[in-house]
This record gives structure tokens, C-alpha cells and sequence, in this order.
């Protein structure tokens, strides 16, 4: 009797620290895993994630210092993958992080009242917005995540975002 | 003018789950047929049972299921799982045994898993699993065959059914008289009690390859078999990997001992080999999807059932194997995927 | 090493006896011709002329809307009566901004300047003149062959692969084609082989019609040309694909994200060829294509040389009308064809041919069972898919596993439907499935270009940065020195 529990315990301890041991991830697999969290975001490169790009918000989801419904422009099908990748409950996107957007926006500027102060062009994470200072700006909408970024920065208030074209 | 429209292709080729099915059934009627011969009407009596009580389980799921009786109730697919458990089971067993079998085989292996086509065990054998694992002695009954030189205790017809409703046999014999065990569960107990090969053959339920009377079931159902093929219901795959790993492993252990291990030929006759290969690891539900998938899953019931026979705890391995092979057909199908036209190797 | 048959496929009934017994007539004429100007693949024609044009047969009508784009030409005489949107056989019926002529029947033929000799042209100036006949892919994918012909103008090596396999059932326009106007399809080959430039040419046809290949190899030993050889292949559906062919008869797979440029082929059907050398050879733009009108719901089937615009009613009558029989009518063959609502649409430039479909031609399916997973699908795919699996995945609208099972590599063929014994509309789920994978790609690719441009600013900004720290420090130390 004595033996018989005593080696199953045993053998318990051993897979329970073999599995420990395991779940320790090497730097390697931290990247790597970093980087297929990354692939899974929209890279609107935008903060409202609280984090200051996808990447960095890749990093704190890897490290568990973030949970997956953070990211409007990716919506609930990125928060569903982010889950599954990680293993989490899936969870629809927090509101308090931002509204899912419809459907995809760009941002475009009105040249009629553009002063070519180039605050955008600086703003802008992507450089998907054309002009130097005292030129006219204008964003290639091919190129605009819709971060909505540049839109604080413009002191003519010349900035609204439109449905991309398709 | 207006017509109506559809969505291509416009014409498809005439089948059904229905027709495919009978096909099966079909292809079943010579083993049924021989095995009767061999071994009395009992058998008729256990399809009767299972196929009533399957139908009547899949009925009382589907309404529980909120789904249509018609088409499901006719496919086929549960009157194909009573009849392969009533073969598995003695002809003379207890009514009882292939009717809470195949009870739970429908309605606990089948329905409770999503119903046509979601199983991911064969409902069959986990009914014959069931019944193996909680009334191992009931189903070692079997009845010595009816061919030159074994004189079996012959029931009639009306016995054959009381014996079968009541559970005990008629007043006249005893259960000894009337019962003796498949050649595969004789082996095995001779080769247990320190008799060799050899020894163990001379019994008279044996003949050249295998047991008498089972030889000429298990060539029909090869037959059965072997028309499922031509006629592209099954594809050769299971089958041949099934058999074919069965015949590697008896033949390595029987050329390094003779006396200890029966040969390859045996193997292949005996138990439900043949319709295992052909009937029940090819059921398409519970088996591997690729081609190269369905060998690996083939030759694993192979090396099974040899391993469960000769080391295992019960005379046959097939049902085990088949259920073994079934949890591990998602692992083979991740690794399985064909190589996609256009894509790299 | 080649092989001779396809991987997958199906034998089945081709149904061509019946319109292959007559020979090729032109369709009668008619008052009214409507020309969609979307007709082809890419960017749609911009009219030339406005209502109340008197135009020729063979007038251009339309010039190219784009980099990937067709010139339209007038089919017939007479007088545009509107541009305006018509209903279209390519959109099931929803209107098309098209072009309407009023047909004056004096068939006046447009005066063009007889063009050099093929020869005498370079091969880029070549490749411009063959666009200027308006000639598009007649395979059904109309794709415009000069754009065609110069997205593989700087491979070595190219091979030219002239497509006869006309493999899906009750189309034989291909097969009418290649029997009454080899040479066409011979002088074409020419034509192409020099405007690529290739070297070598290779017909090929399917083994079940010998009326074909005689007539072919005879066309073939006329032009005194060794680089244009005859290849038969097996008779399976679809044997014809372009990729599938490409396989079978030079044994290189088309790599999934790449053209058939990238394994050194060209592949062109056989009547984008003749159209090829009538406008070459005859100054004749593609303003008519033979079209095969068959089924058990119209009383003669046959082959008809059809002007572009023609109503689809107007070929059924023209073919006796329809049988008391008449249930369904199909624009293409019976494995890939589309359903059309009603007969008053235009023959176009992708319409091979008319089926008009009875209960005896129709084999509809049976109520849908669950997926028993049987296998049969796989087994026929010729693209080497698991449509059993791709199947479960579009249940669960699980985008990225039908990516991983390949959905987009299907080419819709519907062999996998046929053979399914459950009765699931297998092609019909892969291709309601194709638009969300395709979006969800696309999406991954702008946010990949997204990260590229995002890294390169962070770098820049960093660069820019260091360098200003190293202006200042340096500053600093010349200070330090002075004082």
C-alpha cells in the first residue's frame, strides 16, 4: 500500500515539475512569440492600446502585462485570434479602449484650409502624408491606417477621416 | 422568359448517404449468410434485436436533437452499426447484451457526439468495447461450428430464440454443453497453459489456416469486401495497410518462434480481421482523411490488433485497436495534409 | 517527365455528339446588338462614339480604360442607339453600362489601313496591334491577351501552349472551331509564337476526337512549321484548366502565387488564337465568336458564329426554338456554367456556349446530408485539395484554416460536388467563402506594408536623431578646445 502511494506520488511530482520546468519560456521563444502576436495586429500603429505602437503592445501581451481586447482597429476577430494564440478567454473589444470601426477609414485633409505646417507630417506613424513646411499636405489614402493621429496635432482643425476607397 | 436559377455544377452524380450505405449492407449479406450456415440461426435473431433497437434509439435522438426523421432514420448508417456489433457478439448471447450495445452505441457514441458524420469513435465498437469491458465471459460464449468432426449441440429454432430471450439455455443442456470459444480465445488459453503451437492446433475446431468454419466466413467476407472495392464505396488503403501490417508482425513473430507465435495466415482469418479491414476501420466517419493519413491509421489497427491479441488482455484486438487508432486521427490528419498543387514541398 | 493525364478529375458524359454533327453556320442577324462595355477583365472600355453615331462593322467603339483593358468594335452596320446600363449575362442579369446598335443589315465594313505583315513587326509593336483587335482570352476568362503578352515579354525560355482541351461537358465551340478553321488557330500560333517571342508551340486536345486532331495535324503539316506540334491529352474533366494542362502536358506546377510565366509558359485557348490571326491576317477585329447552343431544351443543337450583342433568345430561335422540355438556362457548360434569369442577354465575348438545360441534362441534388467524410472529394480534386476539410472550416467560418487548407488554390471545377454522396454544394461554400479570405489577405498584406513603412520612419527618426548628437557633441568638443 505504502509503496504504491508513495511512488504515485512521486511520479506526480516529477511530471508537475518536468511541466513547470517546460512552461518556462526560453528568450528565443519570447520573441517568437512576440512576433506571431504581432503578425495577428492590424498595425495602425494608433496607442489606443495605452501602448505606444503594436509592437510594444505585442511585448506586454507576451509578458502578460496586457489582455487581448485592447485593439479597436483590429476589431473582435483580432481580439478572437489574440485569444486563441495565448490561450486566453476570448472577450470582445473593450469599449473603454475605443469603438470597432464600422468599416475602414482614412484620414484626408482639407486643402482649402491646409497651412502647411508640417505638425501632421511629424504626427503621422506611417509617413503616409505628402508636403513639406509651407506646401500643401495631402495623406495617400493607400497608405493611411486610420490611426487618427494627425488629427489632434493640426492647429486648422483641417483633419477628418473618410471611408476609404475601395 | 424567366427561369429559375441554380448554383453550378448543374449536374452531380446520383448518390446518397443511403445508397452508400446499403452498398455496405450488401456487401455483408455472404458473411451473414455463412456465418448462419456455420453456426445456427442466432445470429438472425441478435440482427433482429440490434437492428430494432437501433432504429428505435436513433428515432427517440433525432426527436431529442430536433432533427428531421426522414432522411436520417433510413441512411442506413445506424442499421450498419447494429448489424457489425450483432456479428461480434455470440449467436446465442442474452438479448440484453446486443440491445444495451447498441443502445449506447447510438445514443451515447453517436448522437451525444453530433449524430452523422461527428463521431469521432465508431459507435460499433464502442458499443462492443462497452459490452467486452463489463461482461467479458458472456461474450466468450461462443458455439462450436457446424462441420465435420465437431458435433455441436443442435438448438432449434424456437430454442435458439428462448435461449436467447431468457438468458439461460433450454432445460435439456447446460451452457458447457452448448458453448466452446472462438479459435482465437482457444489459442491463447492453450498457449497460456504451456502448449505449443502445434499442440494447440491439433484441436478439432482448427484446419489449415484458421478455425473451421470461420475460414469460409472470414472468405466471404473478403468477397464483401473485395466488391465494396470495385464498386469504389471504400478505397484500398485501410484495408491493405490493416492487413498488411497484421501479416508483417505475425509473420516476423511466428518465423522467430513457431511454436509460440500463430502464423500470418491465421491471423488474417481469424477474429474479425477480414471484417475489420474491410467493414469496420473503414467506416469513413471515424477514420483518417488523407490518403497517406488512412495508411498510417491502417497499418496502427495492424500492429494493435497483433500486439492486443498476442500480449494483450483479450483474445481479439480489433475493436481496442480500431478505438485506439480513432483517438489518434486528429495527430495523424495535422500531419497528414497532402501537398497542395503549386505550393512547395 | 510528363505525364498524359491530369491528378483527380472525373471521366464524364461530354454530351457533344449532338452539336457536332452540323456544320458551323452564322447565327441570322438581328435588329438590335448590345455591348457591354465590362465585357473583359480589367478595367472597363470607354465609349468613342455617342448615340446617333452611324458606325461600320468593325469600327472600334471603345478604347481601353486602363493598363489592363479591351478595345470594343462594332459588330454590325448602323446606328448607336444608346450607351446606357442593360442587363448583362456576366451579372446575372444586373445592368452593365452598355453600348446599343441598331442594326441597319447593310454589314458596311469599317476601312482600316491594311496592317505589315506580321513578321515585319517587332515583337512589341506586335503585341500593340494584336490589342488593337480587341482580342481577349475566349476561354471564358477574357483576360486581354496584349496585356497577356506583356506581362511575359522579358522570359527566356517562354513555351507557347495553344489550350483545345475543351473538356467540360456540352461545350464543343473549341472542338467546332479546331475542325473547320485549323488553319486559323495554325496562323495564329504563328503570329503569337513572334509577338511573345517563343520558341516552340504546342496544341493540345483531348484523345477522344480524331475528326479534330486529323484536321489539326493537317493544318500543322500546311504551315511547314516544326514549332508547332500536336499533343493529345486524356479525356477528363477538366483537363482543360489552364494549370492542370500546363502539368500534364510539360510536367511543372504553376507555383500558387505566381503565373504561368513563372514556369516559362504561355497558355492561350485555341480561339483567342483565330481570333489572333483574323484580325492579323484579315484585318477583322473580334466582333463574333462561335457559340454552341445545345441542351434538351432547344429543338436543334449546333454551333453558330454569333456577332457580339446578339439576345440569347435570338440564337435559341434561331436554333428552332425551345422543347416543351426547357427547364434551365446556362451561360457555359454544366460543371462550371451560371444560371442565367432570362434569355433577353447578350452574347459577350466569354460566351462559349448556351445550354439550354431539360430535366434529362439536369441531375440536381438531393437534400444535404452531414459530411461522412468518405474521402470521394479529395480523391477527384485536381488541384490536390481537402474539400472535406475546407467544407468543416467554412461551416466554421474559420478563415485562417481554409487558408491553411488552401481555399484560394480552388479552382471551382466542382468535381468535389459531384461526387459527394452527403449532396453538400461544396463549390458553391468555397466560392461564398473566397471574397472574406481574400479581403482578410488583403488586409494582412496593407498591415505588413503598414509595419514596413512604420520601422523604416523609427529608423529614420533614430538615425536623424544620432546624427544630431554627434553635430552637438562635436561642437562641444571644438568649444572645449578653443577655450
Amino acid at each position: 500500500m505504502l509503496p504504491a502511494v508513495l511512488t504515485m506520488v512521486g511520479l506526480a511530482a516529477a511530471a508537475g515539475f518536468a511541466a513547470a520546468l517546460a512552461a518556462r519560456r526560453s528568450q528565443r521563444e519570447q520573441t517568437r512569440l512576440i512576433d506571431e502576436i504581432d503578425a495577428l495586429l492590424p498595425q495602425t500603429q494608433c496607442g489606443r492600446c495605452t501602448f505606444t505602437g503594436c509592437r510594444p503592445y505585442a511585448t506586454a501581451l507576451a509578458n502578460g502585462e496586457a489582455d487581448i481586447n485592447q485593439c479597436p482597429p483590429g476589431g473582435h476577430a483580432t481580439a478572437a485570434a489574440l485569444a486563441k494564440l495565448l490561450g486566453r478567454e476570448p472577450r470582445p473589444v473593450d469599449p473603454r479602449f475605443g469603438s470597432v470601426p464600422v468599416r475602414p477609414l482614412v484620414a484626408w485633409i482639407d486643402e482649402s484650409a491646409c497651412i502647411g505646417c508640417v505638425k501632421c507630417i511629424q504626427a503621422c506613424p506611417v509617413d503616409a502624408i505628402v508636403g513639406a513646411s509651407k506646401f500643401m499636405h495631402t495623406v495617400i489614402a493607400a497608405q493611411c491606417t486610420g490611426c487618427e493621429l494627425c488629427i489632434p496635432p493640426c492647429p486648422v482643425d483641417c483633419i477628418v477621416m473618410r471611408p476609404a476607397p475601395t | 422568359m424567366p427561369f429559375a436559377t441554380a448554383p453550378a455544377p448543374h449536374v452531380v452524380a446520383p448518390s446518397s448517404v443511403g445508397r452508400v450505405m446499403r452498398q455496405v449492407l450488401y456487401a455483408l449479406v455472404p458473411t451473414v449468410a455463412l456465418h448462419v450456415v456455420f453456426f445456427g440461426p442466432g445470429l438472425l435473431i441478435q440482427l433482429a434485436l440490434g437492428i430494432a433497437t437501433a432504429l428505435l434509439c436513433e428515432a427517440a435522438a433525432l426527436r431529442l436533437r430536433g432533427k428531421p426523421l426522414p432522411p436520417f432514420l433510413l441512411d442506413g448508417s445506424a442499421i450498419i452499426t447494429a448489424v457489425l456489433l450483432a456479428l461480434c457478439l455470440p449467436p446465442l448471447a442474452p438479448w440484453w447484451l446486443v440491445v444495451s450495445g447498441v443502445a449506447f452505441a447510438i445514443l451515447l457514441a453517436k448522437h451525444l457526439f453530433g449524430g452523422l458524420g461527428a463521431n469521432p469513435f465508431n459507435p460499433a465498437m464502442v458499443g462492443y468495447a462497452v459490452l467486452l469491458v463489463s461482461f467479458p465471459a458472456r461474450l466468450l460464449q461462443w458455439l462450436p461450428p457446424h462441420v465435420a468432426g465437431i458435433q455441436p449441440a443442435d438448438l432449434s429454432l424456437l430454442e435458439t430464440l428462448t435461449t436467447i430471450l431468457t438468458g439461460s439455455p433450454p432445460a435439456r443442456l447446460t451452457w458447457d454443453a452448448i458453448t466452446s470459444p472462438t479459435p482465437l480465445d482457444a489459442l491463447r488459453t492453450d498457449l497460456a497453459l504451456g502448449m505449443t503451437m502445434g499442440e494447440a492446433h491439433a484441436r478439432a475446431m482448427f484446419s489449415t489456416f484458421g478455425g473451421k468454419g470461420w475460414e469460409w466466413i472470414n472468405l466471404a467476407t473478403l468477397a464483401g469486401g473485395g466488391w465494396l472495392l470495385a464498386r469504389r464505396i471504400i478505397r484500398w488503403h485501410i484495408p491493405v495497410a490493416m492487413l498488411g501490417t497484421l501479416f508483417v508482425c505475425a509473420s516476423i513473430m511466428s518465423a522467430a518462434d513457431p511454436g509460440a507465435y500463430a502464423g500470418p495466415l491465421f491471423h488474417l482469418t481469424s477474429g474479425a480481421s477480414l471484417l475489420g479491414a474491410f467493414f469496420i476501420a473503414t467506416d469513413p466517419v471515424s477514420a483518417a482523411t488523407s490518403d497517406r493519413g488512412r495508411l498510417i491509421y491502417g497499418a496502427g489497427i495492424g500492429v494493435l490488433t497483433y500486439v492486443i491479441r498476442t500480449w494483450g488482455g483479450y483474445p481479439d484486438g480489433v475493436a481496442f485497436a480500431v478505438l485506439i487508432m480513432n483517438l489518434a486521427v486528429p495527430l495523424i490528419d495535422r500531419y497528414t495534409i497532402p501537398r497542395i498543387y503549386g505550393h512547395a514541398r | 517527365m510528363a505525364t498524359s493525364r491530369i491528378r483527380g478529375g472525373l471521366r464524364l458524359n461530354a454530351h457533344k455528339e449532338r452539336s457536332t454533327q452540323h456544320a458551323l453556320r452564322p447565327a441570322s442577324a438581328v435588329d438590335s446588338l448590345v455591348l457591354p462595355l465590362d465585357q473583359h477583365a480589367g478595367v472597363p472600355a470607354l465609349p468613342l462614339v455617342k448615340a446617333g453615331d452611324h458606325v461600320t462593322l468593325g469600327q472600334p467603339i471603345a478604347e481601353p480604360g486602363g493598363e489592363i483593358s479591351a478595345w470594343l468594335h462594332s459588330p454590325a452596320s448602323g446606328t448607336v442607339a444608346a450607351i446606357e446600363p442593360r442587363p448583362a449575362p456576366h451579372r446575372m442579369g444586373a445592368p452593365a453600362l452598355s453600348i446599343v446598335i441598331a442594326n441597319d443589315r447593310r454589314d458596311e465594313r469599317y476601312s482600316a489601313a491594311s496592317p505589315a505583315s506580321f513578321e515585319q513587326q517587332s515583337p512589341e509593336q506586335l503585341r500593340e496591334t494584336i490589342g488593337r483587335g480587341g482580342i481577349v482570352g475566349l476561354g471564358g476568362a477574357v483576360f486581354p491577351t496584349a496585356a497577356k503578352l506583356r506581362s511575359a515579354a522579358d522570359t527566356s525560355g517562354l513555351r507557347l501552349l495553344l489550350n483545345g482541351a475543351e473538356c467540360e461537358p456540352y461545350i464543343s465551340c473549341d472542338d467546332m472551331l479546331m475542325r473547320e478553321r485549323a488553319r486559323d488557330i495554325v496562323f495564329g500560333a504563328r503570329v503569337l509564337l513572334h509577338a511573345l517571342p517563343a520558341q516552340t508551340c504546342v496544341i493540345a486536345i483531348e484523345d477522344d476526337t480524331p475528326q479534330t486532331a486529323t484536321a489539326l495535324r493537317s493544318s500543322i503539316a500546311e504551315a511547314h512549321d516544326e514549332r508547332i506540334r500536336l499533343r493529345e491529352v486524356a479525356t477528363l474533366y477538366p483537363a482543360g484548366g489552364e494549370k492542370q494542362l500546363i502539368t500534364t502536358i510539360f510536367g511543372v506546377e504553376v507555383p500558387h502565387d505566381g503565373l504561368p510565366a513563372d514556369v516559362s509558359t504561355m497558355c492561350l485557348n485555341v480561339g483567342t488564337a483565330a481570333a489572333v490571326a483574323q484580325w492579323i491576317r484579315d484585318a477583322q477585329p473580334l466582333t463574333s465568336r462561335i457559340v454552341t447552343v445545345t441542351g434538351d431544351g432547344v429543338l436543334e443543337q449546333r454551333n453558330l458564329d454569333v456577332p457580339l450583342g446578339t439576345p440569347m433568345a435570338a440564337l435559341i430561335y434561331d436554333c428552332g426554338g425551345y422543347t416543351g422540355r426547357m427547364s434551365r438556362l446556362i451561360m457555359g457548360g454544366s460543371m462550371m456554367g451560371q444560371a442565367l434569369p432570362h434569355d433577353q442577354l447578350p452574347v459577350i465575348k466569354a460566351t462559349n456556349c448556351i445550354v439550354a438545360a431539360s430535366a434529362l441534362d439536369l441531375q440536381p441534388r438531393g437534400p444535404e446530408m452531414p459530411c461522412i467524410r468518405c474521402g470521394n472529394c479529395s480523391a477527384v480534386c485536381p488541384a490536390i485539395l481537402l474539400p472535406q476539410q475546407l467544407h468543416w472550416y467554412a461551416l466554421a467560418r474559420d478563415l485562417p484554416a481554409l487558408e491553411t487548407y488552401g481555399l484560394m488554390d480552388c479552382i471551382e471545377c466542382g468535381c468535389c460536388d459531384y461526387v459527394c454522396p452527403s449532396q453538400i454544394p461544396l463549390a458553391e461554400r468555397f466560392r461564398d467563402m473566397k471574397p472574406a479570405l481574400s479581403e482578410q489577405l488583403t488586409a494582412r498584406a496593407s498591415a505588413d506594408a503598414a509595419r514596413t513603412r512604420f520601422d523604416a520612419r523609427t529608423a529614420r527618426l533614430e538615425r536623424v536623431e544620432r546624427e544630431r548628437d554627434a553635430v552637438l557633441a562635436r561642437k562641444r568638443q571644438e568649444l572645449a578646445r578653443k577655450s
